[in-house]
């Protein structure tokens, strides 16, 4: 594959695209573990845990995004992250996610152990967006 | 007299009530689609960058997944059937419950028994009528649907899916109903094999630097697979959800123009026939009036 200066990113949620750009270094933590994707990666296929993701772009800012699952791909110099309810955290401190983990928590405890899917669900993503808060702060 | 004045009056003042209704509705129905429309334009990227990853997986891996073979001998079908929440929409909802009649009998025809899933409360009522069994129904969100609806649509047919056919009634296939937006004037209802996969459609061609490179799976083939076939089917479910809003919308737009076109007309011809009453009740006053003065002239006379 040829070597390029940078990577074409695309963080894509369901029905909307969160952010694109160009980029010279994706970390992303896949269920084996993290992953970093530099400019002439391989083609990669891989599924995401509920975590944060770095983008760092060209001018040399970090971009963080709280992603809940989903999945990366690699190819030809353009990287896809896919996640339902991905999210950036522009504007989200720290204070704000954690309150955001612990009202997920107490729904879990509230809801039914048999049918808790959603509020699990619910406590990942704020998981998720409190990392990305930490990682941004 | 055809009609009194009064009546041709009451009954043209009701036809203007309802033309205001019927435009009133056009203009809502043009501006939402509108948005239904940079709806589905929204969701585009992300279904499209998941269509590409469920066929390199499919095409690259020889993998024998339960969700991309087929059952030797299908016995049950799930039909999800996408149809409006309300009416005067003109044929839309009767053209994608035909589109369902029709699927359901070509599945009957060949020997499989139809699991009915629907969306709207016309494609309900319809089955309600009918005293049909009806697997599971949504219904509250047909003009405006979001992802998270979708996703709950998918989460019930995977589970199906994902059953044993003879044992706890599950499906072997999944089929959709729903009514593609070709333009603001044609709206086509559409059938469309959800599971098991089948060619994939896509919107856009596929160039060559497109076809699919040799991947790398994490952690496997088989694994990722089994991630992205519950995603591919929610966000194909939510497109069709998104095309079939922007679909009915288009529709009651254009039945709504055309009932206000409709009033227009009754109006005028109303107006016509309330004004030629007017003239003659003047002429026929005139000429009682007349009547009476020459009748009282003659009665003094003999007198």
């Amino acid at each position: 594959m040829a070597d390029q200066a940078s990577l074409h990113v695309e963080v894509v949620s369901a029905d909307r695209v969160v952010w694109s750009g160009e980029s010279t270094n994706v970390v992303a933590r896949t269920t084996e573990g993290d992953l970093g994707v530099l400019p002439g990666h391989s083609p990669l296929l891989a599924i995401l845990v509920p975590s944060a993701c770095e983008v760092v772009t060209t001018g040399g800012e970090r971009e963080i995004v709280a992603v809940d699952g989903g999945f990366i791909s690699v190819a030809d110099g353009r990287v896809s992250i896919l996640s339902e309810f991905a999210s950036l955290t522009t504007g989200l401190t720290v204070a704000d996610a954690q309150r955001l983990v612990s009202e997920a928590e107490s729904m879990l405890e509230d809801s039914d152990p048999d049918n808790d899917d959603e509020a699990r669900k619910m406590l990942a993503r704020a998981q998720a967006q409190l990392k990305a808060a930490e990682k941004a702060a | 007299m055809p009609a009194s004045l009064r009546e041709l009056r009451q009954r043209r003042s009701s036809v203007q009530t309802i033309k205001k209704v019927t435009r009133a509705m056009e203009l809502i129905a043009a501006s939402r689609i509108v948005k239904a429309q940079q709806q589905a334009q929204a969701a585009a990227p992300y279904s499209r960058e998941l269509t590409r990853a469920v066929s390199a997986v499919a095409s690259n891996a020889s993998i024998d997944h339960p969700l991309t073979t087929e059952a030797e001998q299908p016995r049950r079908a799930a039909m999800l059937l996408i149809s409006s929440d309300r009416g005067l929409a003109g044929a839309y909802s009767s053209s994608v419950i035909k589109e369902g009649e029709q699927l359901q009998s070509k599945l009957a025809g060949d020997g499989l028994e139809v699991a009915p899933y629907l969306s709207g409360r016309k494609a309900k009522a319809f089955y309600n009528f009918r005293h049909r069994e009806v697997v599971q129904s949504w219904e509250g969100f047909s003009d405006a649907p979001t992802y998270a609806q979708a996703k709950e649509m998918a989460d019930a047919l995977m589970e199906a899916f994902r059953a044993d056919t003879e044992t706890e009634g599950g499906v072997d296939e999944i089929h959709i109903v729903y009514t593609r937006f070709v333009s603001m004037l044609t709206q086509r209802p559409e059938v469309i094999r959800l599971l098991p996969l089948e060619v994939v459609e896509s919107d856009e061609p596929v160039a060559a630097e497109d076809l699919h490179p040799l991947y790398e799976f994490e952690p496997d083939a088989e694994t990722v697979l089994d991630h992205l076939l519950p995603l591919y089917v929610a966000s194909r479910i939510h497109y069709c959800l998104l095309q079939s809003a922007a679909s009915e919308l288009a529709s009651r737009q254009r039945a709504m123009k055309s009932a206000t076109d409709n009033a227009e007309q009754l109006i005028e011809r109303l107006t016509r026939e309330a004004n030629q009453a007017r003239q003659a009740e003047i002429t026929q006053e005139i000429s009682e009036i007349v009547g009476g003065a020459s009748a009282l002239a003659e009665a003094t006379q003999s007198e």
